[in-house]
Formats: C-alpha cells, structure tokens, sequence
C-alpha cells in the first residue's frame, strides 16, 4: 500500500537534492576535519561552508554557530550550560509549560542541581502569557528558555516581545526553534535572541544533526569534554555528510520560503475546511493565525485518538495523536492540558502535519478516511451513546 | 507501539460492537479521564450468556480486549464467564505490550460488573453475595489509581 506521510513535524523526508550534495561525503571524501592534509582541509571545508550557509539564514556570525546531534543535544547545552556558566549571576530560570520534553526535562533536572525554575501558563489558543513572564521575572533570573513554535498545536510564540523583556532586564533568552526553522524567517539580532536550537532532519535534511546559534561573548559551558572541535565546545570528530546536507537543506528551505509555505498552508486550510464541514462535534487547538503553516491539530470528540491513528495506519495515512496512549505515558499530551482541554477531548486530538511533499489528492483521501473511521469509532464509543441520548431527550 | 497480529485483527474487525435493548446485565468500567471506557451488554437465558455485545472508548488494545473477550464469554454460563481472568484474555490475543494489560483489567472488570447487574435485576442474591460472587472490586482506573 502507498503511504501517504502526514507527520511532517515529527519528521521530514530527506530531500533528494540533499542526499546528493551529501554523498560524496561518505564515499570518497571521507577524512577528518580536523586533518592538515587535503582530504582533511576538504572536509573542514564543507563543514565551514554549511556553518556559513546557517548563520546567513540566522543573521548571525557563522562562529556563532556549534553543531550538535541534534535538537534535544541543543536545546540540553544551552539551558544547562548558559545555567551553570551564570550561576553566579543568579539561580532562577523562567519557561513555558507548553515546552517540548528536550527543555521540560532538562528544567526538571536543573531543578534538582538547585536551580528554581518558573513554568509560564499559555492561554486557550496556546500563546504564552507575557504578563504573567514579566510578573515572573527576579533579581535572580538568569535565563528565558521559550520555544519558538510548539511541536503539537503549531503555535508561534511572542518571540520579539520576549526578546524585548528579556533584554531590557538583562536576562539571556534562548528559544527552540526546531520546530520553526524551514517554515519561519527568523533574524537573531533584530529578535533579541541570545541562543537558538534547531535540528536538520525537520526541514528535509538528516536525522541525527543539529545546530546551537550562541551570540559571542556569552558564557556557557561545554556540553561534551574532549578534543578541541567546535571551539572547544561540543567534543567529537564532526559528522561531515550531516552537517553539509543540513546546511544545503536550510539553503533549499530559506530560498523557497514562501513559495513552500504557501502551499502548505493552502492544503492545510482547506485539510481544515474539510474536517468542519464533515465531521462535528470537533475542537480546533490552537490558534490559526499565529501557527506554522503545515500544522492541524483537531481533538474529535467521543472518540480516542490511537485508536484513530491504528485505524488510518491501516489505510496507509501516518499522523500522530496527543492521547496517552501514544505517549507512552498515562497522562494526554501536556500541551493540550495546558491550552484547557479536558482529558477526554485531549484524549482524541489528531495531529495532521503537511509538508512539502504532500498534494491535493492526499489531503481528500485522509479526508473521506477520517469520516469513515471516526463514525465507526463513535457509533462504538460509550461516550457517543450517552451524549445521543441526552441530545434527543 | 508493536501489536500482536491477533490484537491488530480484533480492532480492524471488531466482533460483536453495538448494544442489547433490554439487555439481562450491562456492566460500565474506566473513565473518559484516563481514556478507557468499556460497556458490556449480555443477555441470559438458563443461566446461559447468549448474546454479548460491547461499546468501547479508547485505545486499540482496549477495543480488542473488549471484542475477543465477548467471544470468549458468548455462550458460556455465568460461573465460567465469571472464570475468565484477563490473563486469559491476553494469552488469546498473543499477547499485549505492558502499557496496555490494564486493558485485559477493564475487560475483565466489565464482563463481572455485566453480571453482578444481571444478578441484581434478578433479586435474588444480596449485595454482599453479589460483590462476592463477580469480585466486585471498587471501581477504579488501573492507570491513575482513581
């Protein structure tokens, strides 16, 4: 069966135009950045090069750009290592409760180490409270760890007010912005953003890459002891092939920027228009004007949301769902607990992620599908029965 | 989340899904919170489950716990449904990942609570022999502990 993939936040497609530039680097340009000789000077090269091609879409200088293995390595390095390099300064790290797990459970664990942390509340369409973040604010706060946009209900956070109240209280602001980087045009310097995480396999690069933006002249500490690479930061023989395809992926993005999300979001909308034409009883999370361009989030009611995913999975159509059971957790997503949702709507969301990949025809065949399955779920559901029964009293 | 390919076929078809009008018991478990429901409709004649049927809210797992344990039952008297252990449940569907044995729990808790009720209708028993009889336990969510 052919798959139609519609988790484009969880992950993306490598580009074919990537895996090109990519190649020679794990075939006969092999050698090591760190080698005098030409194979090496070829490789110190590449890597260079794809540094150049981030900072440029960042507005940043390229020896402000560290690689990593990725988004989580990112965002672990600039919240433990900005915390612990300034603590001194203070002890008192200010976040939002609608965080991916990489920043949550990092908090968590500096907690432990005897940092205080503050989770700031978001309000019903999933945008964080500022005055609440301002109210938050201490002679002791070091640091602001915001995502730029969220990885469940896409939304796109107050990123220049932030940057703004943390400037003007002389607070590092550090922002994940995995989610954001391909789909946003974002400037550091006029964003106020001290540190920035993102990772290459979002926007059609490779897995297991990412970068760290730090602005020069601000402490952190190293994150991997050993060799001397990445300015003695980030340890460890650099991934020559990742890092030159996520660099030629964020160039291919950056080009094409608007073209790509226009698209996007055409299909997303009309995804959308779809859903609230055909299926009732439905909630939209989050808000639709500040929100990544491929992102639907919609909770159906009655029903819950693995058995929603098996169901389309079936069919071939790969999506992902805020419900405890696909969390491997018992709770529903903490994200939509956070926007208000009780927890047998957050129970039934369905996240639909759209890239670039994605047409028209896939988008009314997921459509016809989830009519199907989530009738056959309801007409099954004990929830739905009660509330046809209290509707026709 | 890996699947037997027993479990795969229960919730792509589900067995006996819908209700009983006037059913002999009908036993409810779980709650929306923890995002498993199960109802368990049957129907007795001669001490004899007949007919069984279920609705179900929640994950895979529990819509297969709840469609291979009506199979299980139909047919069978009510010591012998009230024999069956979610063990059972699971070794018939080859197995379930650890997650989501609570839901051979909630099958089994329901196919109990469906017959307790039907032993209530029937007025013959007290309460205390009832509870006793179907191990009743008190309600609670195997996950949140409510």
């Amino acid at each position: 069966m052919k798959s139609i993939y519609l988790d484009n936040a969880a992950t993306t497609k490598l580009d074919e135009e990537v895996l090109q530039e990519m190649l020679p680097y794990l075939r006969e340009n092999y050698g090591n950045a760190s080698s005098i000789y030409e194979l090496g000077r070829e490789s110190r090269k590449a890597v260079e090069d794809a540094r150049e091609k981030i900072a440029k879409v960042l507005n940043c200088k390229p020896n402000e750009i560290y690689f990593t293995a990725g988004g989580s390595e990112s965002d672990n390095t600039a919240i433990k290592g900005i915390a612990k390099a300034n603590k001194g300064k203070g002890n008192h790290i200010i976040t939002s409760k609608i965080e991916h797990p990489a920043v949550l459970e990092t908090c968590k664990q500096l907690e432990k180490e005897g940092f205080e942390v503050s989770y700031i509340s978001v309000d019903e369409d999933g945008i964080l409270n500022l005055d609440e973040l301002k109210n938050n604010i201490k002679p002791t706060t070091i640091l602001i760890t915001v995502m730029f946009a969220n990885n469940e209900i896409g939304t796109i956070q107050p990123i220049e007010e932030i940057g703004k109240i943390a400037k003007e209280n002389n607070i590092y602001f550090h922002t994940d912005a995995v989610q954001a980087v391909g789909s946003v045009k974002i400037d550091v310097q006029k964003l106020n953003i001290d540190a920035l995480s993102l990772s290459g396999h979002k926007f059609y690069g490779p897995k297991g890459i990412g970068a760290l933006y730090v602005k020069n002249g601000m402490k952190f500490e190293k994150f991997v002891d050993g060799g001397h690479q990445e300015r003695n930061k980030r340890a460890g023989t650099e991934n020559v092939a990742a890092i030159v395809g996520m660099g030629k992926a964020i160039e291919m993005a950056y080009d094409n920027l608007e073209e790509h999300n226009k698209k996007i979001k055409e299909l997303r909308d009309y995804y959308v228009e779809q859903v609230k034409e055909k299926i009732p009883y439905i909630k939209i999370n989050g808000d639709m004007e500040k929100r990544l361009p491929g992102n639907s989030n919609i909770s159906f009611r009655f029903i819950e949301g693995e058995g929603l995913l098996l169901n389309l999975d079936l069919k071939g159509i790969c999506a992902s769902s805020g419900s405890a059971c696909t969390s491997g957790s018992l709770d529903p997503s903490h994200v939509l607990l956070a926007i208000g949702l009780p927890h047998e709507i957050a129970h039934g969301s369905l996240r639909i992620s759209i890239g670039k990949y994605n047409t028209k025809e896939e988008i009314d065949y997921l459509v016809k599908n989830l009519v199907n399955i989530v009738n056959r779920l309801r007409d099954m559901s004990p929830l739905w029965e009660k509330f046809i029964e209290e509707e026709n009293k | 989340m890996q699947y037997s390919r027993k479990v795969v076929e229960h919730y792509t078809n589900p067995r006996n899904v819908g209700k009983i009008e006037n059913a002999s018991g009908v036993g409810e478990v779980g709650n929306p919170v923890c995002g498993d429901i199960m109802k368990m409709f049957i129907k007795v004649e001669n001490n004899v489950i007949v007919d069984v049927k279920f609705k179900t809210f929640g994950c895979g797992a529990a819509i297969a716990t709840s469609s291979i344990s009506t199979e299980m039952i139909k047919g069978k008297t009510l010591e012998e449904a009230l024999e069956l252990k979610n063990v059972d449940v699971v070794n018939a569907l080859e197995g379930l990942p650890p997650v989501k044995l609570h839901c051979s729990v909630l099958a089994e808790e329901a196919i109990h609570e469906a017959i307790a009720d039907y032993y209530r209708k029937e007025g013959k028993l007290t309460e205390e022999e009832i509870k006793k009889k179907c191990k009743l336990k008190k309600p609670h969510c195997a996950h949140c502990g409510e």
